[in-house]
């Protein structure tokens, strides 16, 4: 066997907290091969980022790592926590890199991108000036930035998602390091965008012959990108596989929960002769851009007329990736922005109905968001918050009766009661949906609209989230209008499905048959990038 | 661009309109006179002095010949400094004023930033306490408390300085009234520059910089600085609006001839024109101010760009 890039032996990292000490790793052994990807995978709170930040040292301060990390390096072998910081500052950007999840916000908002990739050269070479911008071209061209001569002036602002995570790329192998973390590199990104930086991480890493740590919450990314893989929970490790071994006999009950945790099951589409809940035409929404003086206006059409007649009992799905319009587009059907066409719901019309007109409607048309952190208040208790809905809709109900209302729908989403007490910070990420679902079924909706409702939550959180979707529609005969970025999801869920690109629709159509055999080019790119296995 | 300053400068009228009324209609509510003095005029003097300067129309005539004057760019003349219009005596006092309040701004800026960059990366120490522990007090102590203080002891105790008077600007005159004017600024943004600069270095770009291999020092100055300066450059603004009225105080504390102190003189006095025309001009001048600022906030953040 060759000699190891980097053995990781029983690391440990406690957080020193007021209330108490907390390990965020426990025991962590792994080792990397030179030029061998290596996936680290876990859900969120099992310490897989925790690890990565400590082979950097980059660590809080309240962080206190110990036991063993080595590192063959330039130097030799050399103790990473015992090197000192002169050194590993040397180490850092030059022998091992670093990507991190959010490309948004890891490049500095103030600075071209030219410059931030030339700040790595001018630490870690002797190239400087002339030679170093046509270095940071090259790598610009490596990376698949388009027109790289003129990109070097940008800011990150000027760059999509995918293109600032291309210029984190650029940046972590300006100097060819021998190992390259990646930290849920495309867990932001839309899938077809996934996909590229996956295939460009692939090319590079044969041209580079770097090691690839790649730490993932996402089993099915890893199962066609790396060679061997770690399942981490709680701060430990409890599996460790080659990839094709893991797949196919995954030993520890873990890992085959979060092999199976990958949405499943299938909608039997309604009857097409039952009632019409929701009819849509001609939707469309414009937002203004720019506003001039002189010339005309500048605007942004986000929805461009679309058509859509939701049954009832029925979940009409709704894909796109980020900036389709998707998610306007349900607002508009909510009445919950300005927007042009006919939006008819139980034969109302609500095209010209005002705010007071239409608030006996808002009880029966529900919304549930994406982030379960940000949309509920986080100064009310669980009970206030399910509440609220109620005084508005029924405010001759008695307290008491209110509360027997909570306390009902709490139970049917499977929430214990006596946590009506609490606050929301108090809750998992999961929890917290099932609070925001109960805030929107406490009303008795007919209609629900759900925009990526499961987004934002582990796996295995996921799956329990869509089953209880699933059963209160059987037993209350709710109609879903269910938005997702996530194809799989969409497919477990819905019986029909649309598929948005720029503001319109590109195919619509039973899921299955939809699913089966998309006739749409961009359909297919979209499924190809969401169902990995069909890449290689 | 030119589209943003117009839009701004149109929304500067109503905020403009609404200042002189007030002022002008407080100001004629207090009660006596410009004319009111310890000798009783003979009532025919009186009355003819009134009659020159329209005080015994009804105020709300009044009102609109000031604004008629107003829209003409003439501010009257002043009651009680006789010969002198109020745009002399405005152009007069500025220059005094503006340098005062220049070194003070300027001082609050050298000294508040880097008490605020200090404690913000020694946060939590020894260091961080006291700094802010000093800036709580600044913040906590009126200028007016300040300014005497600094006279006793700087100027009558230990006799290093003058107590007051300009001297064409000397600056042995210069330091106690910008210090007495700076002190409670240089607070504010030494706070504000600690919180500010302790969330950006807790920012993601800051761990990139970090994992780049970069020294503490050039992950600071490289990349922090920038991105921390923002939200004290956009209470600059209200920090030389504060400045300015902050002179009001500190310019007849010691005795210096700025406008300022035209403006306290000119309230004890009923010197109506003169009163409403120094809340005018630093009314207009702290919306240009303001305005300044915004651009300036636009060219040190690429991503604000005043289209809308």
């Amino acid at each position: 066997m060759t000699t190891p890039l980097l053995e990781i032996d029983r690391l440990r990292v406690d957080f020193h907290l007021p209330q108490g000490t907390v390990s965020a790793v426990k025991s962590l052994d792994l080792h990397i091969a030179p030029g061998e990807t290596l996936a680290l995978v876990g859900e969120s709170g099992s310490g897989k980022s925790i690890s990565s930040l400590a082979i950097m040292r980059l660590l809080p301060d309240l962080a206190e790592p110990s036991g063993s990390i080595r590192w063959h390096g330039k130097r030799g072998e050399e103790a990473l926590l015992d090197t000192p910081l002169r050194r590993m500052r040397q180490i850092r950007g030059n022998e091992i890199s670093m990507i991190f999840q959010e490309p948004m916000t890891s490049l500095n908002p103030l600075m071209r991108i030219g410059d931030q990739v030339r700040e790595v050269l001018k630490k870690h070479t002797s190239l400087r000036g002339k030679t170093a911008d046509e270095r940071v071209i090259e790598l610009f061209e490596q990376v698949g930035i388009p027109e790289p001569r003129r990109r070097i002036a940008s800011y990150p602002y000027e760059l999509s998602g995918g293109q600032r995570q291309r210029v984190m790329i650029a940046m972590a192998l300006a100097c060819e390091p021998k190992l390259l973390i990646a930290d849920e590199p495309t867990t932001a990104l839309d899938v077809t965008v996934q996909a590229q930086i996956l295939r460009l991480l692939k090319d590079l890493q044969q041209r580079y012959g770097m090691a690839i740590l790649f730490i993932t919450h996402d089993l099915g990314v890893v199962r066609h990108f790396a060679d061997r893989v770690c399942v981490m929970r709680h701060g430990e490790i409890v599996e460790t596989a080659s990839t094709q071994a893991l797949f196919s006999a995954p030993q520890h009950p873990y890992t085959r929960m979060l092999i199976e945790a990958e949405p499943s099951g299938r909608k039997a589409p309604v009857d097409p002769s039952l009632p019409v809940l929701l009819e849509a035409r001609d939707i469309k929404v414009r937002f203004a851009l720019k506003k001039r003086l002189f010339r005309p206006s500048e605007y942004f059409d986000a929805v461009r007329g679309i058509d859509l007649d939701i049954r009832r009992g029925q979940t009409l799905g709704i894909v796109g990736e980020s900036g389709s319009g998707k998610s306007t587009l349900g607002r508009a059907l909510l009445r919950l922005l300005e927007s042009s066409g006919d939006v008819r719901f139980d034969e109302t019309d609500l095209t010209h109905l005002d705010g007071s007109a239409m608030r006996p409607i808002r009880s029966r048309m529900q919304v549930v968001f994406q982030d379960p952190f940000g949309s509920l208040s986080p100064r009310l208790t669980v009970g206030e918050i399910v509440s609220e809905g109620l005084r508005v809709h029924y405010p001759l109900l008695t307290r008491r009766e209110r509360e027997a209302r909570v306390i009902e729908t709490l139970e049917e989403v499977a929430l214990d009661p006596a946590m009506r007490k609490r606050y929301p910070h108090e809750f998992s990420g999961g929890q917290r949906q099932r609070i925001a679902i109960a805030r929107a079924l406490v009303l008795k909706p007919e209609f629900l609209l759900l925009d990526e409702p499961t987004s934002a939550l582990d796996r295995s959180v996921q799956a329990t989230v869509i089953e209880l979707l699933r059963t209160l529609q059987a037993k209350h005969d709710l109609t879903y209008l269910f938005i997702s970025h996530d194809l799989a999801v969409v497919r477990a869920l819905a019986d029909s499905v649309i598929v948005m690109r720029q503001g319109e629709v590109v195919e619509q159509g039973e899921t299955e048959a939809l699913f089966r055999s998309p006739r749409d080019a961009y359909t297919r790119e979209l499924m190809r990038a969401a169902f990995l296995d069909a890449v290689s | 661009m030119l589209y943003y300053v117009g839009k701004r400068l149109l929304q500067a009228i109503p905020t403009l309109l609404i200042v002189i009324t007030v002022s002008f209609f407080l100001m004629h509510m207090a009660p006596g006179g410009p004319f009111d003095g310890e000798r009783q005029l003979p009532a025919e003097i009186e009355a003819n002095l009134l009659a020159t300067y329209h005080l015994d129309q009804p105020v709300w005539k009044q009102y609109l010949l000031y604004m008629g004057n107003l829209l003409q760019g003439d501010f009257g003349p002043s009651f009680r400094y006789k010969d002198f219009t109020v745009t002399e005596l405005i152009m007069q006092g500025f220059p005094v004023s503006l340098e005062l309040g220049l070194w003070a701004i300027g001082l609050a800026l050298l000294i508040g930033l880097p008490m605020g960059i200090v404690a913000a990366i020694r946060r939590n120490s020894t260091v961080d306490y006291m700094v802010m522990g000093t800036a709580l007090a600044g913040v906590a102590v009126p200028n007016f408390v300040i300014a005497p203080l600094l006279a006793l002891v700087f100027g009558v105790l230990l006799a290093w300085l003058p107590v007051g008077g300009w001297n064409d600007g000397h600056w042995r005159n210069m330091v106690l009234p910008v210090v007495a004017l700076s002190i409670q600024q240089i607070a504010y943004i030494a706070r504000m520059m600690r919180a500010s600069m302790i969330e950006v270095l807790g920012s993601q770009y800051i761990r990139t910089a970090r994992a780049k291999g970069l020294a503490e020092y050039e992950v600071i100055w490289g990349h922090a600085l920038r991105p921390a300066l923002l939200p004290v450059v956009s209470y600059l603004g209200p920090a030389i609006a504060g400045i300015i009225t902050g002179s009001v105080v500190i310019e007849q504390i010691f005795g210096i001839p700025g406008i300022g102190r035209y403006f306290v003189q000119g309230a004890l006095n009923r010197d109506y024109t003169l009163v409403m025309g120094t809340v005018v001009f630093y009314g207009a001048l702290i919306v240009l101010i303001n305005l300044i600022v915004d651009l300036l906030y636009s060219a040190l953040d690429p991503q604000i760009r005043y289209d809308h």
